[in-house]
Formats: C-alpha cells, sequence, structure tokens
C-alpha cells in the first residue's frame, strides 16, 4: 500500500469502528435525554446482544462445557434473539435497579448502572468464559476497494446498519406518539405527566431502545473484531466519550462524536503507535472538556448539563 | 457554571478510576472457587495401597503445589494443564504412589490454586502454597507474567519451581546465568524463532514484518526473532506490539501492508492471534503469515475458522505425534500421554497441558531419588534430568540451561483443512 492508500484505510477502519460508539452513544443519548441517567452498562448490551446472537447461531457449549447449545439457527433469526434478549435485559435493568432508586441523586443512579454493568459482566463470564468468540460474516463475498483501502462486505454493514438506526431514530423521535412522548418527558416532565404520559414508563423505553441499539451494534462488529465478556467497559467508556464529543444530548452530535472518535483513534493507532490505540481515546476525551465543555458538535448544554445535576 | 463543570470532571475522574479499578475486577470473577481442587484419589490414600506381598511400607503423602490460570484470558491454556496435573497425580495414586528413597510409598498430595491469569494473584497463591501449604516443590505459572512474577517468591524461600510458561525471563537470569531456582519445561522461544528463521531461509526470504502481544511472552518471542534474524540475514522491516486483548489490529495491519515485507511474523496466543489471522485475511494479504508455538490450541481454529487455513507455527510434537515418523524417540511416549488424556477428559490433549506433564513427572523422578526436600529436588532435577523423554522434548537440563530442549523437539506444523500438518524439514520451502 502506498502511504496515500493507507490513510485511506485508516480512515475506513476508523469509520467501522467509530459506528459501534455512535450506536452506543445513541443508546447513551436516548436514555440521557429521557432520564437524565448516564447509563454505564450501555456497553454491557452490546456484549449480551452480541453473545445471545451467537449463542443460538452456531455450536457452543456453556458453563465450561456443561451446557452444550447446537441450535445453528439462520442470521436474522440470531439477530432478533440477540437484540430481544438485550432489550429485556435493558427493561429488568431499569425495573429494578433504576426504578427503585428513582428517588435517589441522579449521580446515585448512575452509580447503581455502574453495578450493573459489573455484575452482567460477571454473568457473562459465567455462561461464555473468556474465549473470543466470532459470528461468520453476514455475507460472504471478496472485500471492495475504494481509493486503495479495502473495504470489507462486514464494515458496509456497520456503516449501514448504523445509517439506518440513525434515520429510523430521527424518524421516530420525530413523526411516532411514542417518540414524541419520550421527547415530551424529556423537555418537561411535569407538563408530560399533566399530558396523561406516563414518564416512567418512557424511561422503560428508552432503556429497552438504548439496549435495541448496543445489541445491534456488538452484533454487527462480532464477525470483524471478535466479542469477548470483558468488552462492554471499553464500549462504555468509548461510546460515553463519543457522546461527550456530540454535546450529551445531540443524537446526531453523538453520531459524528462516534465516528470522529474511531477515525481519530484509527490514525493516532496506525500513524503514532499502536500500542496507545485506548489511550488516545481518554486524551481526545480530556482535550474536549477542558477546550470544549459543550462538546464539538452541541451548543446550548450547560442547560442540558444543569438538568442532568452535572 | 463553574460548579457544574467541577461535578463534571469529578465524573469524568470517577470514570478514569472505573477503568483503573475495573481492568482488575474485569479479570475474572472466579468460575471456579479457588479453594485447592485436590485429587480425588487422594482421599482415598490409606485404602489405595497394593496390598500384594511384600507391599512397601506406606509412609506420610508427599505434598506437590500447583497453580494455574484455569479462568481468565490465558485459562485456554491453563486449563489442560490443571486437567492433566489431575489426571497424573490420580495415575500415580491410582499405582500406590511414589515409591521414595526411604523404601516406602507415598501417596501424591496436590494443592493446587488458579491464579486467574494475574501475575499479581500468582504471587499470592505461591505465597499460600509456601507459607500455608508447606509444600517442598511448585509446578505451575501458565502465563510467562505469572511466571515471571513469582521468581522472587520461590528464591526468597528456597523452593524449586518448574514452570510450565515459555518465557526466557523464566530461567535467564539478569546476569547471564540461570535462576537458582526455577526450571521450566516449554522450549525457549529462542529455539522457535530458529525454526521459524529455517523456514524464511527456506523461501529465500529476506524482509519480513513482525507482530506482538505486550507482554513477557510476546516481547521475548520478537527479541528471540530479533536475534536470529539479525544472524540469519534477514531484515525485519516493520515490528509492531499491541496490548493484550486487543482484537482491532486494522491499524497495524495496514501499516504493514505499507512496507515491502514479504511474509508476517505473529507472536501471540488465540485470544489475539486468532482475530488478527481474521483480519490479515480480510484485508485481502497475500504474503504468508508465521505465528509462535502460542497458537498451539484448538481454539485458535475454532475461532480463525477458514482464516486459519495454511498458517503456519513452530511446536512441540505433541500436535503432530501420530504424522512423525516412527523413528522419532518421543512418538510412543506422546502417543500414551494423548490416549490417557483422552480416556479421561473425553478430548484432545494440548501442548500445555503436556508441560505440566513434564514439569510432574520430573518432579515424580526427583521424589523417587531423594524425597521432599526442596534443595534436594532442585539440585536432581539440575543435575539428573538427562535424556529425559518428555511430551515438550527430550531434556537434558543443566546448570547452565533450566530449560534443556532445543531446535530437534520442535517441528514446524501448516494449518490444512482444520487441522495440524507435520511439515518434515526437507518440505519448508513448499509452505504454505
Amino acid at each position: 500500500m502506498t502511504p496515500s492508500e493507507q490513510l485511506a484505510q485508516y480512515i475506513v477502519s476508523g469509520i467501522t469502528q467509530g459506528s459501534i460508539y455512535a450506536l452506543i452513544a445513541l443508546g447513551f443519548v436516548t436514555i440521557f435525554n429521557v432520564t437524565g441517567i448516564i447509563n454505564f452498562s450501555q456497553g454491557e448490551f452490546a456484549v449480551i446482544g452480541a453473545f445471545l446472537a451467537i449463542t443460538v447461531a452456531q455450536k457452543v457449549s456453556l458453563f465450561r462445557g456443561q451446557l452444550p447449545v447446537a441450535l445453528e439457527w439462520p442470521l436474522p433469526l440470531a439477530i432478533l434473539v440477540g437484540v430481544l434478549g438485550a432489550i429485556l435485559v435493558g427493561m429488568l435493568l431499569y425495573r429494578f435497579g433504576i426504578q427503585p432508586a428513582r428517588h435517589a441523586s441522579v449521580l446515585s443512579q448512575i452509580v447503581v448502572t455502574i453495578g450493573a454493568s459489573i455484575a452482567l459482566r460477571g454473568m457473562v463470564l459465567l455462561a461464555w468464559g473468556t474465549d473470543p468468540y466470532r459470528l461468520a460474516p453476514f455475507t460472504a463475498a471478496k472485500p471492495l476497494r475504494l481509493f486503495g483501502a479495502v473495504i470489507t462486505r462486514q464494515s458496509l454493514w456497520v456503516m449501514g446498519l448504523t445509517f439506518v438506526a440513525v434515520v429510523g431514530l430521527y424518524f421516530f423521535f420525530r413523526f411516532t406518539m411514542l417518540g414524541k412522548a419520550l421527547r415530551a418527558s424529556s423537555a418537561n416532565p411535569d407538563a408530560a405527566r399533566l399530558m396523561g404520559i406516563n414518564t416512567r414508563r418512557m424511561g422503560l423505553v428508552a432503556f429497552a431502545l438504548s439496549a435495541a441499539l448496543g445489541a445491534l451494534g456488538g452484533i454487527v462488529i462480532t464477525p470483524s473484531i471478535f466479542m469477548t465478556y470483558d468488552r462492554g467497559l471499553m464500549l462504555s467508556l468509548k461510546g460515553f466519550v463519543a457522546m461527550i464529543m456530540g454535546g450529551l444530548t445531540d443524537p446526531f452530535g453523538a453520531v459524528i462524536g462516534g465516528l470522529l472518535l474511531g477515525t481519530v483513534e484509527s490514525l493516532a493507532a496506525g500513524l503514532i503507535s499502536s500500542g496507545y490505540r485506548d489511550a488516545f481515546t481518554f486524551v481526545v476525551l480530556f482535550l474536549v472538556l477542558l477546550l470544549r465543555l459543550g462538546g464539538l458538535v452541541g451548543r446550548k448544554t450547560s442547560q442540558e448539563l444543569e438538568r442532568a445535576g452535572l | 457554571m463553574r460548579d457544574k463543570r467541577r461535578a463534571l470532571l469529578g465524573i469524568v475522574t470517577g470514570v478514569a478510576l472505573i477503568i483503573t479499578a475495573c481492568a482488575p475486577a474485569a479479570t475474572p470473577a472466579p468460575t471456579q472457587p479457588p479453594a485447592p481442587t485436590q485429587a480425588p484419589a487422594a482421599t482415598e490414600a490409606p485404602v489405595g495401597a497394593p496390598t500384594e506381598v511384600p507391599a512397601p511400607e506406606e509412609g506420610e503423602p508427599y505434598l506437590l503445589g500447583a497453580f494455574f490460570s484455569t479462568t481468565g484470558p490465558v485459562s485456554s491454556l491453563g486449563q489442560p494443564e490443571a486437567d492433566t496435573m489431575t489426571m497424573v497425580v490420580e495415575a500415580i495414586n491410582a499405582g500406590g504412589g511414589v515409591l521414595g528413597p526411604d523404601g516406602k510409598l507415598h501417596q501424591v498430595e496436590l494443592k493446587m490454586y488458579d491464579d486467574q491469569s494475574d501475575a499479581t494473584k500468582a504471587v499470592e497463591v505461591v505465597k499460600k502454597l509456601i507459607d500455608e501449604d508447606k509444600v517442598p516443590v511448585i509446578v505451575g505459572g501458565t502465563g510467562s507474567p505469572s511466571s515471571i512474577a513469582v521468581i522472587e517468591t520461590v528464591t526468597t524461600a528456597g523452593v524449586p519451581f518448574v514452570s510450565v510458561a515459555s518465557s526466557s525471563k523464566i530461567v535467564n537470569a539478569a546476569d547471564g546465568s540461570q535462576n537458582h531456582w526455577v526450571f521450566k519445561t516449554p522450549q525457549q522461544n529462542l529455539p522457535v524463532a530458529q525454526v521459524q528463521l529455517d523456514w524464511m531461509k527456506a523461501h529465500g526470504f529476506t524482509k519480513v514484518a513482525s507482530i506482538g502481544v505486550n507482554n513477557a511472552f510476546g516481547a521475548d518471542s520478537m527479541a528471540a526473532l530479533n536475534q536470529v534474524t539479525a544472524d540469519g540475514g534477514i531484515e525485519i522491516v516493520w515490528e509492531g506490539t499491541f496490548e493484550p486483548g486487543t482484537t482491532d489490529f486494522s491499524s497495524q495491519l495496514t501499516a504493514i501492508a505499507g512496507t515491502d515485507a514479504v511474509a508476517l511474523v505473529v507472536h501471540a496466543t488465540p485470544g489475539e492471534g486468532a482475530p488478527l489471522t481474521v483480519q490479515f485475511r480480510d484485508l485481502g494479504f497475500e504474503i504468508p503469515i508465521i505465528h509462535n508455538h502460542g497458537i498451539g490450541n484448538r481454539a485458535f481454529i475454532d475461532t480463525a475458522g477458514a482464516s486459519a487455513e495454511g498458517v503456519l507455527f513452530p511446536i512441540g510434537k505433541l500436535l503432530v505425534a501420530s504424522q512423525l515418523p516412527d523413528s522419532d524417540p518421543q512418538k510412543a511416549t506422546l502417543l500414551q500421554y494423548l490416549a490417557d488424556y483422552d480416556n479421561k477428559y473425553g478430548k484432545p490433549a494440548s501442548t500445555f497441558g503436556g508441560h505440566a506433564w513434564d514439569g510432574v513427572m520430573m518432579v515424580k523422578a526427583a521424589f523417587e531419588a531423594v524425597g521432599p526436600d526442596s534443595a534436594a529436588i532442585r539440585d536432581f532435577l539440575e543435575t539428573k534430568i538427562t535424556n529425559f523423554v518428555g511430551i515438550s522434548g527430550i531434556f537434558n537440563i543443566s546448570a547452565e540451561d533450566h530449560t534443556g530442549i532445543g531446535k530437534e523437539s520442535l517441528v514446524l506444523v501448516e494449518i490444512k483443512d482444520g487441522d495440524w500438518v507435520f511439515v518434515p524439514p526437507d518440505q519448508y520451502a513448499n509452505v504454505p
């Protein structure tokens, strides 16, 4: 590869990776907008979704070989199982983790999500162990070449899915009653309640939606970068950074933040040093926090922060 | 506003704390209680001894300390090691035990712990083995980091330690001598690199790229490759590392694509080695890829799938035992171990379990000759292990070499149709 082809490759890899951060960040933003909580178990949704899909899609043995599973369902069904499973986990988390603590401060509720993420990670470890797992690529075909950069079919799936999720969310929030109700309870919970919106149920919906986004992200990256039980923490942190870059409340900002973060990471790892890949993310986080508290994209965030109790 | 900014920074600091706090917490909550997993047979010791005519008297059981990483990132190596240890000790005890120098039969009482793939935890369990269980000798240390971490502890206590990990730093002291109390059964990384070099020379390669995991195992393997290629006239045109647990290698592979390397050498275990190989293939590389012995278990083929086809790596002979020529002196021992392991666990034995087999069989020989005395066991291991036919090789341990096996104990293996295929040295130029 020539240097310019390499550059193109770094950007393609970065955008692919960044799409995942974007999906996770979208989940963060959705929950934050509706409940004011930063849900640090967001990355675990991706892990759980992916592991459930893997479990029904291929032969695996769970609980250290105690429970062999050989369903080998077709991929679309496996994805559905993964997403629905994650939604269930998300709803259970809200119902039994967040709701009982609804009178506590937002900060305490955030701590609940951190605890939940550790617990969920432990459960995944018990069931699936420490080995990396992989799903077969969604479509098997030769990778494409663009400006000398190699784009695998799976990268196309990742980018395409992220795009569909963003557009879908936009229409959902703009044009559906449920989406409008969610926005209403985020904008003014009291008024929303007066209008007959069950804001508690809206929290549940937000968690379900975020879990679905996370699970989709987790499933779609598994064919190219595998899934391990401890992947969730890093995904949560990267998604969180992307969310802050995007200005906390803006779904589009979150997506741009995610893509930007992935690209910066990929370029830095390739051009500077691959050993410090993750370190660059946190350098970016600190720079954003120090230079522009409002995020790179968002503007009116001080108000939002105030509302979040930050 | 300023308050809010401070509060937000507080959150971020909190996040940073989570990273540091969770990094160890993320590594395994034990899936098995770390209580000693004693070989069941050991508890039946009093009735187990044979009662035939001149039955030797029964003596006190001999204690044997062991620790492996049965959970955590290197558990795919540690589990077969622990299983082998349990199996061999059970077999010894079922046969009456070890006939010690006092003429009495001694059961072997195994004290085995899980270090959770964590070097700090390894030191803790080794201290426990020495201080509480009072074992005279220890076998274990699945990963090189775990093994290296406990050197100081066993040296201070004067307890011989037979490591099952491969880094040369385990036995090589900084001053060029061998660590007095430490031995190891896996081949050094140096002979592995020598086989890789032989293969490159057979092809006439002069420029290669090298990528390895950023820990003791990867660093040692990379250093060995640098050493042999410098002597062998081969240039490493690109060298890079990645953190343990990394699964996205697109940046590194892209950088390699920009060089004129004609082969890629990888120093990793399946956790990273499999995704790296998959992405290497996905990116459409046409140069061959050669790994080191770190990927020598089934997990690699299972996770890398079709991408594993054509991958080469040097390793001990166990993987391809049945394909070896009958003239090979290790063949019978290897086939016996494979059969025993398969009978007991119903799955194929791995090279890593073989490292544990070598360790416990050497200790058994030492018990027979000198009994449970730490200093005497150490001297025995250093001076009396000659032409010892093991799983990892034929050992000739000496004061200058606490590993005792060289390039002859290794073979080059190619992955073909999802299986390992023995490559005889005269065929190196034809693979992959």
